[in-house]
């Protein structure tokens, strides 16, 4: 059985569905992504797994128990970062994780949480004094209070600076060390490429993708990029031709093609055969920002 | 309810010195004001022989629960509405339902303790008799007590922002001054404006309390009224209430 099941869900609002038969399975001790742009359905997806919104239809179950039926025994179990929630102004810090703790059975000791989080010499700040960065950190602080077996994070480094956000990565491949699953709301590759073991991409209320990161770049149509800068101009025609091109793009007398390892080695025969030399030749694998740029895009078109 | 979330609810109470000022101090610091002004410390044949400053002290007792009830709690409420407070309390095994009967506790006791207050510097200050019918009046206090918390979790429901709960709480909060007696005492009103007041939720507190600080039993039929308001308003928020 797997942790998190979700399937055919839908839900719609005043009519338009925003959520449009999304089924997913998050395994124990995985970190599961869900990317997808602005307004694609991914918190309203989260929400009815955290059993904040009732399905329209579908099935979801959170270590076997319905989310919206069993709230409080999935509560237990499930721990929440909520995008735009906030806490009472004028509770400390110190408050609102002792606040937290107690609502919990068996709850993580708070002390070293904050000092993981770097909170310890906010302890008696006020929610409202706090920068946004230090909201967010007591938010993941409070979503991992209870000692949950799951973690939801929707928006995870969202106002963090690069430093906290390295560090929160690290955090979080921490709690997963410690057996706990993750499901992770992002729309930011790096995060989702360098957490996830496998990603979800939904677009337009459906998943248009299920697979690795790594899965992700490889299915999508420029998988390889190479770039270079010829001594003299090469045919369209010649171009046109090579094998497996996804893309080919004209910038500065730099020529950027993409497409699979056959496009690369097509590429340098033709350099070889034309008696060009290409000058600061590169050959990268595209990062999973292309793939989603091109997953998406399939699903508009 | 729970326990955590009300010992935190009162001290996040302590920490809003608007809240306390208007619901705990300022009926007390009226009944003084108006003590201080010599007439109102003589004996009126209007009001049947009492002072004004004895009429008032009811007025006063019922000025701190028609602030914290009508005006302090549903910003309060509306406010953990608006910024996701409630939602992200619906995420743990806690139900955000104990913010809202820790919130009632916290303004339902601040309203108790300035009516004591009320009562007993009217009592040091004034000469103001204690309520001969104990047991009355504080049964007459506490349906009070529970018609203004009603009455505010109603406003609550029906407000989506903070400003609309303000505007509703002010829209009501003069109705409710008067009804209770400010601007003139139930016993000085025309006969017939004191039967109608004595249909609404706060002049029927204001009926039973004087009967009872007079030594009368309250009348069943203003406890009647406060009951019948409860219960209705009551239903009326439950039916309402939105937790998002």
């Amino acid at each position: 059985m797997s942790f998190i099941e979700v399937s055919d869900l839908r839900k719609s609002y005043g009519g338009r569905p925003v959520v449009d038969g999304v089924s997913f399975a998050v395994e124990e001790g995985e970190i599961f992504g869900i990317l997808g742009p602005n307004g694609a359905g991914k918190t309203t997806t989260v929400e009815c797994v955290e059993g904040l919104r009732v399905p329209d239809a579908g099935r979801v179950r959170v270590t076997g128990l319905d989310p919206v039926a069993d709230h409080a025994r999935v509560a237990r179990v499930l721990g929440a970062q909520l995008q735009e929630s906030e806490l009472q102004a004028k509770l400390t810090v110190r408050e609102a994780l002792q606040l937290y703790a107690a609502f919990h059975e068996r709850p993580a000791d708070w002390r070293p949480l904050a000092e993981r989080l770097g909170l310890t010499d906010r302890l008696d700040a006020r929610f409202g004094k706090l920068s946004g960065g230090q909201k967010q950190r007591l938010f993941i602080a409070l979503a991992l209070i209870g000692n949950p077996r799951i973690v939801v994070l929707d928006e995870l480094t969202t106002g963090l600076d690069p430093r906290a956000r390295r560090d929160t990565w690290e955090l979080i491949e921490e709690v997963r060390a410690g057996g706990v699953t993750v499901l992770l709301v992002t729309h930011f590759m790096e995060e989702a490429q360098r957490l996830c073991d496998r990603i979800a991409v939904i677009d337009k209320g459906r998943i248009a993708a299920l697979d690795t990161p790594a899965g992700l770049i490889q299915r999508s149509a420029g998988a390889t990029v190479i770039s270079f800068t010829p001594s003299a101009p090469l045919d369209e025609h010649d171009l046109n031709a090579l094998p497996a091109l996804a893309s080919a793009e004209h910038k500065d007398g730099r020529l950027t093609l993409s497409g699979t390892d056959a496009t690369v080695n097509a590429v340098i025969t033709l350099l070889a055969r034309r008696h060009v030399t290409a000058h600061q030749l590169r050959v990268v694998d595209a990062t999973l920002d292309d793939a989603f740029l091109d997953l998406t895009q399939e699903a508009t078109a | 309810m729970n326990a955590a979330v009300l010992k935190t609810e009162v001290r996040l109470f302590r920490r809003e010195p608007g809240a306390l000022f208007w619901i705990l101090l300022f009926p007390t610091l009226l009944l003084v004001i108006l003590g201080s002004i010599p007439s109102f410390r003589g004996h009126e044949a209007d009001l049947g022989g009492l002072r004004t400053i004895d009429v008032y002290v009811p007025v006063a007792v019922l000025l701190g629960l028609i602030v914290g009830g009508l005006q302090a709690m549903p910003q309060t409420l509306t406010g953990y509405r608006e910024r996701g407070i409630l939602r992200r309390m619906s995420t743990t095994p806690v139900r955000p339902s104990a913010l809202l009967s820790a919130q009632m506790l916290v303004y339902g006791g601040a309203a108790l303790a300035s009516a004591l207050l009320a009562l007993v510097v009217g009592r040091l200050a004034f000469d103001v008799r204690l309520p001969e019918q104990l047991f009355g009046y504080l049964l007459a206090l506490v349906l009070a007590v529970l018609v203004a918390l009603a009455l505010g979790a109603v406003i609550s429901a029906l407000s989506r922002t903070t400003k609309i709960a303000g505007a509703i709480g002010s829209a009501v909060f003069f109705p409710a001054m008067f009804c209770a007696g400010l601007w003139a005492p139930v016993q000085t009103m025309p006969d017939v404006l004191a039967r109608i007041v004595g249909y609404t939720p706060f002049g029927a507190a204001a009926e039973a309390l004087n009967r009872a600080a007079a030594g009368d039993w309250p009348g069943w039929t203003h406890l009647g009224v406060l009951v019948a308001w409860t219960v209705l308003l009551t239903a009326a928020a439950s039916r309402w209430f939105r937790w998002e």
